[in-house]
C-alpha cells in the first residue's frame, strides 16, 4: 500500500505541468496545449542529441542527474493518508530537506561549471533564496512536532486533531507555507517567472541555458516531481485518517490537481517581484512560518 | 611492555635530527605510527569494554610517579587525533618538498621533531589528568604548534600570525590555571581534574566553569575569541593547518567536555550559555567566510562555524540533563561529539587539498584560481566530497552528526517546558541557516576554484600533485563516505562517550534503529544516480553529441575567464543583506574630469571582522591612547622623577596624617 502514494505521486507529477499550462492558457484566453505537451517535449528530449560547452567538466553532465534523484528519493519520504512513505523513520523530514540541498547544490554548481556569468547570477540566486527558505520548512516541521509529540512525517500528519481552532489555522497557514516553499524551490512567481526571457533577471531558467537533451529532460521532469512533492504534503495535511482508500485515493487526486490550478491561477494574476525584493519576500514566508509555531505552543497550552 | 616501547619512542625522537632531509618525514612517519599504534590500542580497549585504562609512567614529575588515565573520553580523542596526525604526517612528505632546497638541515629537522612532540603532547593532554603535569603538556602542545606554524619564518605576516597564536594561547593558559588553581586554593583538595570534583560539589559551579570556558574556548575558537584562526590557518602549512583545524581545537573541545564531567549543578546556565556562543559562532563563523577571497582564511572561518556545530549538541545536552529530557541528552551529546570526529575528517581534507592547490598555483586567492578540475581532476573530487560533507548534506559524516542534533532537538520539543521550546526553536533555525550558508559558501569555493576557466597564468599550468598527496586525502574521505553510509557503527562508539554525562544511554540504542534507517535511504540514494547515470551514458552513445562555447547570448567573443562569475560577484547579493555585521570596504579611484583618456586602475575590497574590531581593536586602541597621554609624565629629565619620587612621599604623608592609610 506504501507503494500506491508514491505511484500516485509520480502519476500526479507527470500531469501537474500541464495542467498549470492549461491553467494559464485559458486565464489568458487562449487555447493553450493538451495536457500531455510536457510530457511530450520531455519525450523529445530524453531521445535529442546533446551539446555541451568545452568549458564544462564531468561536474556539468552529473549535476542533473544528482538532482533528479535527490527528488525522487524525496518523493519516497512523503506519507500517504494512514499508510508511511516507503521510507520512514524519526525526523525524517531534516533527512528529506538535506537531500533536496544535495540536489540544489550540484545544480548551482553544474550551472558555474559553464563558466557563464548568467548561469552564475542564476545559481548564485538560487543559493540565496534556497538558504533563506530552509528555515521556514524547519519552523513549520517543528510546530508540528511540538503540536503531535512526534517527529516524523507520517506520524506529524497523522496525528495532528482538529479539535480546536487555533488547529484549522495552523493547518491553513501549513498549506499557504507549502504552497509559497514550492513557488520559491521551483522558482516560479512571484519570485521568478518561467516566462520572461531576460537572462539578466532570471534564477532556475538561466541556471540550465546550456543543458540540453537527455539533461534538460531530466530537469523538466525534477520540475513536475518537485512540486507534486510539495502537492503530496499537502494533501496529507487535508486526508481524514478515517476515510476509506478509495475516498482517500481521489481526495488525493483531486488535492494534486487544485494544487496545480492553485499555481496556474498564482502566476496567471500575480506579478512578479522586484529582484531585490526577493529576500524580503521570503523572509516573510519566515515570520508565518513563526505565527504557526505561536499557535502551536497556544494549542499545547505552554502559553499561560 | 607496551607502556615502555612507548617511553623508548620517546627517547628516539631526537634521532630526527640525525637523519638526512629526504628521511626525515619517513622516520618521524615511523614514531608516530608506533606512537598511534600504542595508544590507538589502549584505547580501542577502552572503549570496546568501556573501563579505564589506568597506568603509571616511569617519568617522574614532581617527586611523584606520572599516571596516566585513559576513560572513554579521552579514548574517542586519542583515536581521532592519532588519525589526522597521521594523515597530516603522510600529506607532509609531499607538501614540504619544494622546502628541501630552501630550508637547511636544522630548520627541517626542528619541523619534524615539533611534528612529533605536537602528536606526544597532544596524546599526554588527552591522558593525564594531574593538574600540573596538564599545564606543562598543554603549553609544549601550544609551543610545538606555534614552531609548526612558522615554518615559512622568513615571510613577515607569517611570524606575526605565529606570534599572535602564540600570546593568545598563553591568555588561555592563564585562565586554564586561573581555574586550577582557584579549584585547589578553595577546597584544599589536589591540584588535578579530580579535586575539581571537589569545588564543583561544594560551590556554584557557573564562575569556575567560565573561566575554564574561556581558556580552551580560546583554543577551540569560539567567538570571540576566534581571531587567531583566520591568521594561524593561512600562515602555517598546509599539513600543519589541516592537523590545527582538525585536532588542535579539538582540544579546547576536549577541555570543555573534561571539565563538564565533573559538574552536576547549574548545568541549566552553563548549557544556555554554551548554546548562546556557539549558535552565535556558527552563524557569524558561516558568514564571515562567506565573503574570504584567501582560501585558506576562508576555510579557518569555517572551523569557527564548525566548533559552534559541535557546541551546540554539547549545549542542547547540558540543557537536556539539566531539565532531565534523557533523550535531548543524550543526541545532544553523540551529535556534538560525533561531530568532533566528522569535523576533523573533512576540514583536514578540506584543507590538504587546498595546500595542494597552493603548491600547484601559488596562490590562495580565490579570484586568481579557476578551472582546476580539468587539471587536478582527483584533488577536485576530493575537495568536492569534503564541501558536501561539510555542508552536513547526505550520504556523507556531516550529516549524520547533524541529524542528531536535529533529533534531539525535534524530540525535546516534544517535551519541555515553555522556555526550552523557545531556546531550540532558535537553534533549530540558526542550524538550518547555517547549513543554507555553508551550501552558499561551498558552491561558491568549489566553483570559482575548481569549476570555468582559469583566471590567471599559474592556474593555467597547474597540474596533479603526485601520489603521496592523495593518499591522506583518500583515507579521510573513505572514512567520510562510511560515517555516512553505515553510521550505525560510530554512533555506538560515541556512545560509549555519551555514558560519561547520561547514564541512561539506552536511548543511543533506539537511535541506532533509524540510523540502519539512514544508511538504507543512502544506498537506495546511491543506487538510483548509478541506475540513472548508466541509462545516460547508454543513451549518449546512441545519440549525436556535440562540444561548443558556453552560450553567451550570441556574442561569443568575449574572453571567458572575463566573462565569467567571480568570487566576489557571487557573495554579492548576500553581502547587501549583511550589514552591520559584514562591513566591506572599497578602494576607488574615480575618473578625474580632465582625464579624456582613463589610466588603468585597480579596484580592492576588503571585508573587517566586526567582532574583532570592536571588541578588541577598539577598546584596544583607546588603552593605547590613554597610556600615550600616561606618557608626558616620562619627561626624561632626571630632576622631574626625583619631583615624583618627593610628591610620593609627601601623598603618603598627608594620607597618614588624614588616616586614611
Amino acid at each position: 500500500m506504501n507503494t500506491l502514494g508514491f505511484v500516485l505521486a509520480i502519476v500526479s507529477s507527470l500531469l501537474i505541468p500541464g495542467i498549470i499550462s492549461i491553467t494559464k492558457a485559458k486565464m489568458s484566453g487562449r487555447k493553450g496545449p493538451g495536457i500531455f505537451q510536457p510530457l511530450f517535449d520531455v519525450a523529445r528530449l530524453i531521445r535529442k542529441g546533446s551539446v555541451y560547452s568545452s568549458t564544462t567538466s564531468v561536474i556539468f553532465q552529473i549535476g542533473p542527474v544528482i538532482y533528479f534523484a535527490s527528488i525522487v528519493v524525496a518523493l519516497l519520504f512523503v506519507p500517504f493518508g494512514q499508510y508511511k512513505g516507503l521510507l520512514s523513520f524519526d525526523a525524517d523530514f531534516v533527512f528529506f530537506a538535506y537531500l533536496l540541498g544535495i540536489g540544489k547544490f550540484m545544480m548551482i554548481i553544474s550551472a558555474m561549471d559553464t563558466g557563464s556569468g548568467f548561469e552564475g547570477m542564476g545559481a548564485n540566486r538560487e543559493a540565496l533564496y534556497s538558504m533563506l527558505v530552509e528555515p521556514v520548512f524547519f519552523i513549520l516541521m517543528g510546530s508540528l512536532a511540538l503540536l503531535t509529540h512526534y517527529s516524523s512525517f507520517y506520524d506529524l500528519f497523522v496525528h495532528i486533531h482538529y479539535d480546536s481552532y487555533l488547529t484549522y489555522l495552523v493547518a491553513a497557514l501549513g498549506i499557504y507555507l507549502l504552497l509559497q516553499i514550492a513557488m520559491v524551490e521551483n522558482s516560479r512567481l512571484p519570485i521568478d517567472d518561467p516566462k520572461t526571457h531576460l537572462e539578466l533577471t532570471m534564477i532556475h531558467e538561466v541556471m540550465v541555458l546550456d543543458n540540453s537533451g537527455f539533461d534538460m529532460g531530466l530537469i523538466n521532469l525534477a520540475t513536475g516531481l518537485k512540486f507534486a512533492l510539495y502537492g503530496g504534503l499537502i494533501a496529507n495535511f487535508i486526508f481524514p485518517v478515517e476515510w476509506p482508500l478509495y475516498a482517500q485515493i481521489v481526495l488525493f487526486i483531486m488535492v494534486n490537481l487544485l494544487f496545480a490550478v492553485a499555481v496556474g491561477l498564482l502566476e496567471s494574476f500575480r506579478a512578479r517581484n522586484k529582484l531585490a525584493k526577493n529576500p524580503k519576500w521570503i523572509l516573510v514566508l519566515s515570520s508565518i512560518s513563526l505565527i504557526v509555531f505561536l499557535c502551536a505552543i497556544e494549542i499545547t497550552q505552554k502559553l499561560l | 611492555m607496551y607502556l615502555i616501547t612507548f617511553q623508548i619512542l620517546l627517547a628516539f625522537t631526537a634521532c630526527v635530527f640525525f637523519m638526512s632531509k629526504r628521511h626525515m618525514s619517513s622516520f618521524g612517519l615511523l614514531i608516530q605510527l608506533g606512537l598511534a599504534g600504542i595508544t590507538g590500542y589502549w584505547s580501542v580497549d577502552v572503549l570496546i569494554h568501556g573501563t579505564v585504562f589506568e597506568r603509571e609512567l616511569l617519568i617522574n614529575f614532581w617527586g611523584s610517579p606520572l599516571e596516566i588515565k585513559v576513560d572513554s573520553l579521552s579514548a574517542f580523542f586519542i583515536l581521532v587525533l592519532n588519525f589526522t596526525l597521521l594523515t597530516g604526517a603522510i600529506y607532509s612528505k609531499g607538501y614540504l618538498k619544494p622546502y628541501i632546497n630552501e630550508k637547511n638541515h636544522i630548520e627541517f629537522g626542528l619541523h619534524y621533531f615539533s611534528l612529533i612532540w605536537l602528536h606526544i603532547s597532544m596524546l599526554l593532554v588527552c591522558m593525564l589528568r594531574d593538574g600540573l603535569a596538564f599545564l606543562v603538556v598543554w603549553e609544549m602542545m601550544s609551543v610545538f604548534s606555534f614552531l609548526l606554524v612558522i615554518f615559512e619564518s622568513e615571510k613577515k605576516e607569517t611570524v606575526k600570525a605565529g606570534i599572535n597564536f602564540l600570546l593568545q594561547m598563553h591568555i588561555g593558559f592563564v585562565f586554564i590555571m586561573a581555574g586550577f588553581i582557584l579549584a585547589f586554593v578553595q577546597t584544599g583538595a589536589t591540584f588535578s581534574f579530580d579535586g575539581l570534583s571537589v569545588y564543583f560539589e561544594e560551590h556554584h559551579s557557573f564562575p569556575l566553569f567560565l573561566l575554564f570556558f574561556v581558556g580552551f574556548g580560546i583554543k577551540a575558537g569560539f567567538i570571540p575569541f576566534h581571531t587567531w584562526l583566520p591568521l594561524a590557518h593561512p600562515a602555517a602549512p598546509s599539513h600543519i593547518s589541516g592537523i590545527m583545524s582538525g585536532v588542535i581545537i579539538k582540544m579546547g573541545i576536549y577541555g570543555i567536555l573534561r571539565v563538564l564531567t565533573y559538574i552536576h549543578t547549574d548545568l541549566l546556565g552553563i548549557g544556555i550559555f554554551i548554546l548562546i556562543v556557539s549558535v552565535i559562532s556558527g552563524l557569524l563563523g558561516v558568514m564571515y567566510a562567506i565573503v574570504q577571497h584567501d582560501l585558506k582564511r576562508l576555510l579557518a572561518y569555517h572551523s569557527i562555524e564548525n566548533i559552534g556545530i559541535i557546541g551546540i549538541g554539547i549545549g542542547i545536552g547540558l540543557i537536556g540533563i539539566a531539565k532531565d529530557i534523557p533523550i535531548l541528552a543524550v543526541l545532544g551529546f553523540a551529535g556534538g561529539i560525533l561531530h568532533v570526529l566528522n569535523h576533523s575528517l573533512f576540514k583536514s581534507l578540506l584543507f590538504y587539498s587546498a595546500g595542494s592547490v597552493y603548491m600547484r598555483t601559488h596562490t590562495r586567492h580565490l579570484e586568481h584560481l579557476g578551472g582546476l578540475i580539468k587539471k587536478m581532476p582527483k584533488t577536485a573530487f576530493l575537495f568536492l566530497l569534503g564541501a558536501l560533507a561539510i555542508c552536513g548534506l547526505p550520504p556523507f559524516n556531516g550529516f549524520i552528526s547533524e541529524f542528531l542534533i536535529y533529533s534531539g532537538l525535534f524530540k525535546g520539543l516534544q517535551t519541555s517546558s515553555l522556555q526550552t521550546n523557545f531556546i531550540i526553536l532558535g537553534t533549530a533555525i540558526g542550524l538550518t541557516l547555517i547549513g543554507g550558508l555553508a551550501i552558499f559558501c561551498f558552491t561558491k569555493v568549489f566553483s570559482i576554484v575548481f569549476l570555468g576557466t582559469p583566471r590567471s597564468g599559474s592556474s593555467e599550468k597547474a597540474k596533479e600533485v603526485d601520489g603521496g598527496m592523495i593518499l591522506p586525502k583518500i583515507l579521510a574521505g573513505i572514512l567520510i563516505v562510511a560515517i555516512g553510509i553505515y553510521p550505525v557503527f560510530f554512533v555506538k562508539m560515541v556512545g560509549k562517550v555519551v555514558e560519561l554525562y547520561v547514564s541512561d544511554i539506552s536511548l543511543i540504542i533506539q537511535s541506532t534503529s533509524y540510523m540502519s534507517k539512514i544508511s538504507y535511504s543512502s544506498l537506495v540514494f546511491i543506487l538510483l544516480i548509478t541506475i540513472l547515470w548508466f541509462i545516460r551514458r547508454a543513451q549518449q552513445k546512441r545519440v549525436h553529441v556535440e562540444h561548443g562555447p558556453t552560450w553567451g547570448c550570441g556574442y561569443s567573443g568575449a574572453d571567458p575567464a572575463v566573462h565569467q562569475y567571480t568570487a566576489t560577484s557571487f557573495a554579492d547579493n548576500y553581502r547587501e543583506l549583511a550589514p552591520p555585521i559584514i562591513k566591506v570596504g572599497k578602494h576607488f579611484e574615480s575618473l578625474k574630469e580632465e582625464e579624456i583618456f582613463p589610466q588603468p586602475r585597480s579596484f580592492k575590497t576588503k571585508t573587517v571582522d566586526m567582532i574583532e574590531k570592536n571588541i578588541f581593536e577598539k577598546p584596544i586602541r583607546k588603552i593605547i591612547n590613554w597610556m600615550e597621554k600616561a606618557a608626558i609624565f616620562q619627561t626624561g629629565n632626571l630632576q622631574h622623577y626625583i619631583m615624583y619620587a618627593f610628591m610620593f612621599m609627601g601623598l603618603m604623608f598627608w594620607l597618614t596624617i588624614f588616616k586614611i592609610i
